[in-house]
């Protein structure tokens, strides 16, 4: 911990630690177990009737209220943005170039982010119909890393109108 | 001076180990006293919140909470990294700027989520003192063991504080812990940790609390005898404990002349104690009479310790014993960091 050396001043290590216990809360609960299954659930919102997922801190943020009825959505999804990664950093696993990009599942009303692979990033386009490619199932926990990232389904790109709302 | 009431107050269940999250928490209790007030929450014009990070372990988690108010249209708002009796003390800043007239302050804190006599001690001088990791009950013990040995408090006056507490803890309802024990079968109990026994030590708790404050007229519309905020005022002791005297509140002491508690009747006072000690520290400090005043009738911290809304809670139980007319004039206290470093003292009054 603390060492002196003859006239050097005294010094001390003291590394700051607080164990935390963090509850995930009902809405969150629903959404982990439902991974842990391979199933994707978000919450809607009693009063503007929009679909949470990931269902947040279970309230819908525009009008304070907790969220209602828990909502199967997915597996498939719309690419409402994206971003192409060029830029190399320490500890990178993935090929670069590569595309991050924020998903509408369907059914859902708030995007969220995760990879897009199996084809070129130059052929990423807002609209574009995507589809998730699990981790093998014995690997499954309570995580969205279930899912691996997701890739073109092969579907005709979504209408401007079906993700205007989400940008 | 504008003209500022509390009219409404609202507490969540005083629990320990809530599994839900510390925003799903707020939702209910912020409905309740928005409901209470008989208003909505567009009619709110500023919101205040107190609460701790270094509760919750997640930074700025109080950017999370602005989610339980609904912030669509946009809203005003803003956080204190401290009690939600501070957050209402900006709230009337606000208000006496002339840019609101309604503001809805509320605290939360989850006490379950980690090790709070751990986590508190890192409130204190982060190069000389939190890297010891003093814990909040010896720090506090420090401050008793001075004030025991000073003579201005004894070990039967908190005795006393205690039973009291935890009697009106039973009336209450709302609180974690309550008892019939008298102050000698307190003090027949074994000394845990020197000089205190379990009793004297606060019941962690976790915990909501939410208050609508408003200026005269919108007051007058909102609740039938509103608790008018006659003067409010808040003090800081210096914060490193060697350098100032455990044995009294100064800084308490100050807040109290200030705000002039003592030049009239004090029919309730509401104290954030959340040590047994503290009650006469603080009532020498406020010179208040526990003959002539009740004393935090709503059972207090020490019953139930919602870290983050206790100080709150003792502005809402004193404006409530206003809005009942149980009171005609009450002091409300709340206090923050070790050893009553930091105390905020108001005079409420139903006239
Ligand atoms: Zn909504």
């Amino acid at each position: 911990m603390s060492e002196k050396t003859g006239d050097k001043p005294l010094r001390v290590r003291m590394p700051i630690g607080i164990d935390y216990k963090w509850c995930a809360g009902p809405a969150s609960t629903d959404y982990l177990t439902g991974l842990k299954d391979g199933r994707l659930f978000g919450r809607r919102c009693p009063v503007c009737e929009l679909v949470y997922f990931p269902p947040r801190n279970g309230v819908c943020a525009r009008d304070g209220v907790m969220l209602g009825e828990s909502v199967e959505v997915g597996p498939k999804g719309t690419i409402s943005t994206f971003c192409i990664v060029n830029v190399p950093f320490l500890g990178q696993t993935i090929k670069l170039p590569y595309v991050a990009a924020t998903i509408i599942l369907d059914g859902a009303h708030l995007g969220f982010s995760h990879l897009i692979q199996e084809c070129e990033a130059s052929e990423v386009r807002m609209g574009m119909r995507v589809e998730p490619v699990w981790r093998d199932k014995a690997e499954w926990d309570y995580s969205l890393e279930n899912i691996l990232y997701f890739k073109p389904s092969g579907e005709p790109d979504a209408p401007f109108d079906d993700y205007e709302r989400h940008l | 001076m504008r003209d500022v009431a509390i009219v409404a107050f609202s507490e969540g269940p005083v629990t320990f180990g809530s599994t839900s999250t510390p925003v799903e928490m707020i939702v209910p209790t912020v409905h309740d006293v928005l409901k209470q007030a008989g208003i909505e929450r567009t009619d709110v014009d500023f919101w205040c919140h107190g609460s701790c990070d270094y509760m919750t372990g997640q930074p700025f988690s109080f950017v999370s909470a602005v989610d339980a108010l609904g912030a669509w249209p946009p809203i005003i708002e803003s956080h204190v990294e401290m009690d939600g009796a501070w957050a209402l003390y900006e709230a009337w800043i606000k208000i006496q700027t002339g840019e609101a007239e309604v503001a809805l302050v509320f605290g939360n804190g989850k006490s379950s989520a980690g090790d709070m006599n751990r986590a508190l001690s890192l409130q204190q001088d982060p190069y000389t003192v939190a890297p010891l990791w003093p814990g909040m009950t010896a720090m506090e013990g420090l401050g008793a063991c001075a004030a025991l040995q000073a003579g201005t408090v004894t070990e039967r006056q908190m005795a006393e504080a205690a039973s009291r507490a935890r009697r009106d803890g039973a009336k209450n309802g709302n609180v974690l812990v309550s008892g019939n024990e008298s102050a000698d079968e307190l003090l027949s109990r074994p000394v845990t940790a020197a000089p205190f026994r379990d009793h004297d030590i606060p019941a962690m708790a976790d915990g909501v609390s939410a208050v609508i404050i408003a200026t005269g007229d919108v007051a007058k519309k909102i609740a039938k005898r509103p608790a008018w905020i006659r003067a409010i005022d808040h003090r800081i002791d210096h914060q490193n404990l060697g350098w100032r005297d455990l044995a009294r509140s100064t800084s308490a002491a100050i807040a109290a002349s200030e705000v002039g508690v003592h030049k009239d009747k004090v029919d309730v006072a509401e104290l954030h104690t959340t040590f047994s000690h503290h009650e006469q520290l603080l009532i020498n400090a406020l010179q208040l009479r526990p003959d002539a005043t009740s004393i935090t009738p709503s059972g207090g911290a020490l019953v139930g310790n919602t870290l983050m809304a206790a100080g709150l809670s003792r502005f809402g139980h004193a404006a409530r014993s206003i809005f009942s007319g149980s009171a005609d004039r009450a002091v409300a206290h709340a206090q923050q960091g070790a050893c009553l470093q930091q105390n905020i003292v108001a005079v409420l009054e139903g006239n």
